[in-house]
């Protein structure tokens, strides 16, 4: 038995047909700029140790179709002398990386100690309430994804909300969320507005 | 204690170079470059200095072990700072990246590398952007890259992206993960010192303890082991948060009692609540009871008081708090895909949130024979846990 990201320990009814496969996605290859990212970023390693570079490639698989597909990961493969099933195994392991199709919006509340004690579980169910999901799931429109996230490192500024794997929201609070959500829908990306050195403690 | 570290974090633009450079940046650098690679490895023994990503093993006989006769050698800069509570690196990259780079090319110096790799969260993306555009200036202005400083040294630093796994803070997962592998860890020995990144032998350091070089360098051992008392020398950062009114990053001695520093640094308890318990080094070591926070919070001290100083992640929790609700709320933190690859942590995490649930239905009951498993299960267990798991046949 191998451990798996996405297997449910605690389930009764659990069993191994029940694991997600990955979605096959359209026939994918990287668009010219993303490939020369990716070229660039294989010179940082020594040449014999092209693996090295798939965590990035698979982001960049990610930043283009949105989430990981199946072809998306071929080609990776294909590119960084690996074999399919190689690829797949790094990418199910680590959690920034979406095995299906997600919303555009992405909302990852962090929920652990110093966040929780800041009250992460009402700005969740502020957040659930708005969008009318619960946490794992996107709306029927297809613009918001809701998860819960382990510890992002700003527990001075808790509760914390990334969006979109990039941007911190700090501080936030069951009613700026819903601010947000609001933002997001009439102004769209130009309200994410993160943290990139624009708040002073 | 006047700040070393985070002394111009608040300035607006304290991580560009200009200011770097206007407040002593690149001295150590430039003073370690004329050393001989030996004495700087005598000078962070000599200093005491401890690794402060949560083990507090000496960074110098660190140094020392890294096999010299064979070529190339790597510094792996531990910047996936993801133990919960724990924020200090965040801050030191987010404001002073020039004083991780000088870091790393001390390292660098000191075991014969030629390359560094920051091994970053990928949850830190803001703070990598910044990183990279200074690492630019860096190589711009000569301080990294070819021929450093007109001496010949050449090093390389590399700002390597994580992808979100709780176990990528363990040395050896985190070399995995360089090499673009599921960050599981492997088996010790051989240690990364021997064999590490790409079987090469590799020194792998928390951003804190190579944000110290520069300090030791420049000022001496002597000095830097006096800040603090014996054996735990030179500045530490605490990140305080939880029920405090002003949490942060604060640095401090390890002579500062953990009491000075939730009541003096981070402001004491919110208004109207009282102290209830204290997690002093991250979500993963037993907690503390407010009559026990007279001790000075060092590696030595807070071990003796029957939890561990680890990273220094102070969360502070007043008496609305309940303890199995806490305790289910890390079980889920560990359980959950960042650390699912540990076997003991996955086992016992089924039994402390059944037992933790049964007990909030019962009202209040405490779920203590489970916290006893949490510490067998956390940190220390997890090498041997590990070496379990990986002997296992992998379908």
């Amino acid at each position: 038995m191998s451990f798996h990201p996405l297997m449910v320990y605690d389930s009764e009814h659990f069993h191994k047909s029940e694991r997600g496969r990955l979605d096959e996605g359209k026939p994918f290859e990287f668009t010219r700029e993303r490939r020369a990212i990716l070229d660039d970023m294989l010179t940082k390693y020594p040449p014999d140790q092209k693996r090295s570079a798939v965590l990035g490639a698979l982001y960049l698989v990610q930043e283009q179709e949105g989430y990981l597909t199946a072809s998306g990961m071929r080609h990776v493969a294909g590119i960084l002398g690996m074999t399919a099933a190689e690829v797949d195994d790094v990418a199910t392991y680590y959690v920034m990386f979406f095995k299906e199709r997600v919303g555009k919006y992405v909302f990852q509340v962090c929920r652990t100690l110093s966040c929780a004690l800041g009250g992460a579980e009402r700005v969740t169910e502020a957040l659930s309430e708005k969008l009318g999901i619960k946490p794992g799931e996107t709306d029927p429109s297809g613009l918001f994804t809701l998860l819960e996230f382990e510890c992002l490192g700003a527990c001075d500024r808790a509760p914390v909300v990334m969006v979109n794997n990039e941007h911190w929201h700090e501080r936030v609070t069951p009613e700026s969320c819903s601010t947000l959500v609001d933002d997001i829908k009439t102004r769209g990306a130009a309200a994410v507005s993160g943290c990139y050195l624009k708040v002073e403690r | 204690m006047e700040p070393i570290l985070t002394k111009y974090v608040r300035e607006p633009n304290s991580y560009t170079l200009d200011f770097f450079l206007a407040h002593q940046g690149y001295e150590g650098l430039k003073k370690a470059l004329g050393m001989q690679p030996n004495e700087i490895i005598e000078l962070v023994k000599a200093s005491g200095l401890r690794g402060r990503g949560g083990a507090g093993f000496p960074t110098g006989l660190k140094f020392q072990f890294v096999d010299k006769k064979s070529e190339p050698r790597y510094i792996a800069c531990n910047a996936d700072e993801s133990e919960p509570g724990t924020f200090k690196d965040h801050v030191l990259m987010e404001r002073n990246p020039h004083l991780l780079f000088e870091g790393c090319l001390i390292g660098c110096w000191a075991i014969g590398a030629k390359v560094a790799y920051i091994y970053i969260r990928g949850e830190f993306y803001h703070v990598q952007k910044v990183l990279e555009a200074e690492l630019a200036n860096a190589y711009a202005k000569g301080y990294a890259g070819k021929n450093i400083l007109g001496t010949g040294f050449d090093c390389d630093i590399v700002i390597h992206r994580g992808a979100g796994a709780y176990e990528a803070g363990e040395e050896t997962a985190l070399i995995e993960s360089l090499e673009g592998k599921r960050a599981q860890p492997r088996i010790k020995p051989p240690f990364p010192a021997v064999a590490g990144l790409y079987n090469k032998p590799t020194a792998v350091n928390n951003v804190e303890t190579l944000c110290n070089l520069p300090a030791i360098v420049t000022n001496g051992a002597q000095w830097f082991a006096s800040l603090g008392p014996e054996k735990n020398g030179g500045p530490k950062l605490f990140c305080v948060s939880g029920h405090v009114k002003k949490p942060g990053v604060f640095e401090a001695s390890m002579k500062t009692t953990l009491r000075e520093l939730i009541f003096d640094h981070a402001g004491g308890i919110r208004d109207g609540h009282q102290l209830k318990a204290v997690i002093p080094g991250g979500s993963s070591v037993p907690i503390l009871l407010p009559h026990e926070l007279d001790i000075p919070a060092s590696f030595d001290d807070v071990q003796k008081a029957g939890s561990m100083l680890g990273s220094a992640g102070i969360i502070v929790m007043d008496e609305t708090t309940c303890m199995v609700w806490r305790r289910a709320t890390c079980c889920t933190s560990t359980s959950t895909s960042r650390a699912a690859s540990a076997h003991p942590v996955v086992k016992g995490r089924t039994g402390f949130t059944r037992s933790s649930r049964a007990s909030r239905t019962a009202k209040g009951k405490c779920a203590t024979s489970t916290c006893s498993s949490a510490s067998a299960t956390t940190l220390s267990g997890r090498r041997s846990a590990h070496s379990a798991t990986r002997r296992r046949p992998r379908h």
